[in-house]
């Protein structure tokens, strides 16, 4: 059995707690990392990390990107959308095509 | 470029490298197909992943922007309390699913008490109804944030075995097949010039018997 954890800083994530998701408020990109490497050892199916959060953990998140698990996915913070969950998104169809034809067509 | 790696011109070798062209054309027919056909349920998977990212990206604002209000008007130590312990806890299975052998995760979820909205883990006396609203988008975008989740992950695993496909594609196309084919020319005239050159060396030999045994050139 898997569980979901959620992680950034305390405004932005607390409010999953009450959906039943576990927080893990943290408040620098090195205790990000930590906790993180922490969480996908264990079994965390699913990470949510803040955009701001994520943005400076960009190495810890190529390194999961290829295996299974852990899912490791971007959601804007209270702080507002910094376009990152949209950027990792156009990263994989970069790699996948050579060049972004999905989000051009705007 | 003839020769770029060094060859016996045998026979044996000819067949051995003509056997391996035959399985290195298959093998990229084969790959250039799978390529194709991963590449068409990427792009699928890819548009639905990025509505669901905006879906998911408008609801979290949504909820975020109940969430300040809520803190604006509650006592962060009421508001500690409310959420201090979740009634609610949600566990996830894991299953995977075969994309063209590519393994993409399948998430279903499950709830600790039966009714899946049983979210509020406080009285509704001391808190904002603003908190309850913020508390229940956030529970409303959450099966699509699972989805996206599934379908964030599948796009990352098919984006990296259809670019180690291509570069197969690639390395068969531009490399192994013409190195091959090259080889196998090579050979072939080799051989050819071998089969003249013996030729020759009889009739030679021919010449030579026939002048001395009659004492006589035939040309």
């Amino acid at each position: 059995m898997y569980k979901i954890a959620v992680l950034g800083d305390r405004d932005s994530i607390y409010g999953f707690a009450a959906l039943g998701l576990e927080t893990f408020p943290v408040d620098t990109a090195e205790e990000g990392a930590k906790e993180l490497r922490k969480l996908a050892e264990r079994d965390y199916a699913v990470i949510y990390l803040t955009e701001a959060l994520a943005s400076q953990l960009s190495e810890e998140l190529d390194r999961y990107r290829e295996s299974l698990l852990p899912a490791l996915i971007p959601i804007p913070g209270v702080h507002g959308n910094t376009g990152m969950g949209i950027q990792m998104v156009k990263k994989s169809v970069e790699q996948a095509v050579g060049s972004d034809i999905i989000f051009n067509e705007k | 470029m003839a020769g770029r790696t060094q060859v016996n011109p045998t026979r044996m070798e000819l067949t051995r490298l003509k056997k391996k062209l035959v399985t290195a054309m298959r093998g990229h027919k084969l790959l250039k197909d799978k390529r194709d056909e991963l590449m068409r349920q990427f792009l699928e998977k890819v548009r639905e992943n990025k509505r669901l990212r905006e879906h998911v990206e408008a609801g979290i604002k949504a909820a975020n922007k109940n969430f300040l209000l809520a803190r604006a008007g509650t006592q962060d130590e009421v508001l500690n309390t409310a959420l201090l312990a979740p009634k609610q806890k949600v566990s996830l299975e894991t299953d995977t699913e075969n994309v063209m052998s590519v393994e993409i995760p399948k998430f279903t979820f499950h709830t600790r008490t039966p009714d899946e909205n049983d979210i509020f883990s406080y009285g509704f006396s001391f808190t904002s109804s603003d908190l309850d609203d913020a508390i229940e988008s956030l529970s409303d975008i959450f099966p699509d944030m699972l989805k996206l989740a599934e379908s964030e992950k599948a796009c990352q695993l098919m984006a990296a075995e259809i670019e180690k496909t291509r570069r197969r594609v690639n390395a068969l196309e531009h490399v192994m097949i013409p190195e091959l084919q090259e080889n196998i020319k090579y050979i072939t005239m080799k051989l050819d010039e071998n089969e003249r050159s013996t030729q020759i060396r009889l009739m030679k030999v021919k010449d030579m018997m026939l002048k001395e045994a009659h004492g006589y050139e035939t040309i």
